[in-house]
């Protein structure tokens, strides 16, 4: 069984919903976001998201774009990206890891030798938010070969007779891009998720997460209790930005102001079946 | 000639049958947008494909592309040039004199109709040197929809005429700091635009790129230059060019020109790239001579990039070829030698742009100067008897301000 598919099973058995943390790769610099990475499973973490930098980040917002901006700055790379996962496996064997960018950095590399060097590195699964099902065919074959999760993203705009296909050769979980627009903008309401959520499970049994616009401990919390998981992204990396010296360096309270958020996230998503 | 040609059907074994049903020609182009963008981009391809079967829709549009873009486009003998070249008979296809100074109106026109078909309110777009922006704020203008046009601060202050064009045609011009501020910045901010605003808003796509179908439908539009000169030609000479030239950032007036002769094999094809401070300057615009594969902006093509897939600044003295990618079908084209690419460099265009001006009477925009420094540098070489066709895709007052920083002149 995938770390993934081990960990969503576990989660089942205790009856509670995961909290997944973005990060972006290299920022504000490697080594605050080694340690950031390496202290998120002790906060909270259930799975983790990382962000791999892109100049042409065409699916994200501001907060998310100036993330990537000084992650390349501090020498990001997809290379780089993948260091970090080994390092934080040496540490960690358990925690899923998910890799989200653009296609890209991973077509520079070769899809083939980023498969099985992601796979190596400990990588669990990737996002490609650019690399609809239609033109799956460039990097799946490689990533099923090195036995790597392709989630998929599904948006309010996939209609039922588009989500089949969409969710054919899927695996992992569904990501469920919960607006129309980029990261940290807007928010979906409870019951938009409430009819969206129930309709996408009529298609598939693989757990769903919730991203784009899930920001509060109260709305992480709403997500677990209709989806199987919260994706947080823009607020962390907010409180990361505002952590950092007016150079964009980090400062000594920063690993600790980021980790802090992703536990007050983390107890939310926990008490929120038991409160329902 | 005062009909415009409707383009004639492909052969089986033809050039000009690309793209495949996946929207590819060859290894190049595709549909790479996000899930939320997907089901749209499909929706517009079957508008599209119902449009074209559509003898309405194409009335329509050739009612407005003669009497309100002003079509046919004159094809000059600039015989003055052709002259003080010393060779080949140079032909400019006059597309500078279509209303709103460009060849961009004639694919603005053909998408405002499919976006009106489909029900959208609302219409974005991406500029560069501006001249698709004012061809969009304009045909926004025209059918009364509102109109967003996305624009680098870099290129808000090199083409301030244009800017100011845009908002008195009533569109609100959006400034990009992002990035270098140019025409890659502008596109990734309509994108952004496009998925939050999905179900009423058309995104008019200013080039031969993009996610399938806008390489297709934009070259489509755009073929009707290639189609007049064609038959222009015939009438004046008799006969095809023995060379046709014209000026790549996306390519749309390139491949509206190459189109209709792609299948004409004594015609050699020559897109000229913008080389900028020079192809080895490290401050280039030439994608297909300096670039790579790789996937923007929804279609994998040649882009300037860095060994990690990061995507380079593009620079070019023209904002209109200021841009790291180039569309998918020249990418093929390339790949196959059908067309052959080479580029100018941004003094060689400063030089074409007043050759161009004082021989023909006619301030070329700075994109076309391209083309033309192109011409100057093979016309000389060639019989007195041999025919060079350019596009002369655009008119050059939006570029005066520009120039005379270049020249040492204030205005």
């Amino acid at each position: 069984m995938s770390r993934i598919a081990a960990r969503f099973a576990a989660l089942r058995r205790a009856g509670r919903g995961a909290l997944i943390p973005f990060l972006e790769a290299f920022d504000p610099d490697r080594e605050t976001s080694a340690a950031l990475l390496a202290g998120l499973p002790a906060a909270g973490a259930d799975l983790i998201e990382i962000g791999v930098p892109f100049t042409d980040p065409m699916a994200d917002g501001p907060i998310i774009q100036a993330a990537g901006r000084r992650a390349l700055r501090a020498g990001a790379s997809l290379r780089g990206a993948l260091a970090m996962v080994r390092q934080f496996r040496t540490a960690d064997p358990e925690t899923p890891v998910i890799l989200m960018g653009y296609l890209n950095p991973i077509l520079s590399y070769g899809p083939e030798p980023f498969a099985r060097d992601a796979a190596a590195s400990g990588v669990d699964g990737l996002i490609v938010v650019d690399l609809p099902a239609e033109e799956s065919d460039l990097l799946a074959p490689f990533a099923t070969r090195f036995g790597l999760d392709i989630i998929r993203l599904v948006a309010p705009t996939t209609d039922d007779q588009r989500l089949p296909k969409v969710l054919e050769g899927s695996s992992g979980f569904v990501y469920y891009v919960s607006i129309t627009g980029i990261t940290g903008t807007k928010s979906a309401t409870v019951a938009e998720l409430s009819a969206n959520i129930p309709r996408l499970r009529r298609f598939t049994q693989l757990p769903i997460a919730v991203g784009f616009g899930v920001k509060t401990p109260a709305q992480a919390a709403e997500v677990v209790s209709i989806a199987d998981a919260a994706v947080v992204a823009s607020s962390l990396i907010a409180t990361l930005a505002a952590s950092l010296d007016e150079k964009g360096h980090p400062l000594p309270g920063t690993v600790a102001r980021v980790l802090a958020d992703v536990a007050a996230l983390a107890h939310s998503v926990r008490g929120a079946r038991a409160a329902a | 000639m005062n009909e415009i040609p409707r383009p004639q059907p492909a052969p089986p074994n033809s050039l000009r049958n690309g793209p495949d049903q996946r929207g590819r020609f060859g290894a190049f182009g595709g549909r790479f947008v996000a899930e939320t963008l997907m089901p749209l981009v499909l929706d517009l391809e079957a508008a599209y494909e119902n449009a074209r079967r559509d003898p309405a829709f194409r009335t329509e549009l050739d009612d407005l592309l003669t009497h309100y873009v002003g079509r046919p486009s004159p094809l000059w003998h600039a015989s003055r040039l052709s002259a003080a070249l010393g060779g080949a008979r140079i032909y400019f296809k006059r597309d500078e004199l279509n209303h709103t100074g460009a060849h961009k109106i004639n694919n603005c026109l053909g998408q405002i109709l499919l976006a009106r078909r489909m029900g959208k309110t609302r219409i974005i777009a991406e500029t560069g040197a501006g001249q698709h922006g004012v061809a969009t704020a304009t045909v926004c203008a025209l059918f009364g929809l509102p109109c967003t046009v996305y624009m680098g601060t870099t290129d808000i202050e090199r083409q301030k005429p244009n800017v100011f064009r845009m908002k008195l045609l009533g569109a609100e011009v959006s400034p990009v700091s992002a990035g270098a501020g140019t025409l890659k910045d502008a596109m990734n901010e309509a994108l952004r635009d496009w998925v939050a605003n999905v179900r009423n808003t058309y995104y008019l796509i200013g080039t031969v790129a993009g996610p399938h179908p806008y390489p297709m439908l934009v070259r489509d539009f755009q073929s009707v230059i290639g189609e007049e000169a064609k038959a222009q030609l015939r009438q004046a000479e008799g006969r095809l060019p023995d060379v046709a030239v014209a000026c790549i950032g996306g390519g749309s007036n390139a491949m509206g020109l190459f189109h209709p002769f792609l299948d004409d094999p004594s015609v050699r094809l020559i897109g000229v790239e913008a080389a900028g401070k020079g192809l080895d300057s490290g401050l280039t615009a030439a994608s297909l001579s300096r670039g790579r594969p790789g996937v923007l902006h929804g279609n994998r093509t040649y882009l300037l990039q860095d060994d990690e897939g990061q995507i380079q600044e593009a620079h070019s003295i023209s904002a209109g070829l200021d841009y790291p990618g180039i569309g998918p079908e020249h990418s093929w084209l390339h790949d196959l030698g059908r067309v052959e690419y080479v580029a100018a460099t941004d003094e060689e265009a400063l030089a074409a742009f007043q050759l161009c001006t004082r021989t023909e009477g006619i301030i070329p925009a700075l994109e076309p100067a391209h083309a033309l420094a192109h011409v100057a540098k093979i016309a000389p070489a060639m019989q007195k008897d041999r025919i060079i066709l350019m596009n002369l895709c655009g008119r050059g007052d939006k570029d005066i301000f520009t120039v005379a920083e270049h020249l040492g002149v204030t205005l």
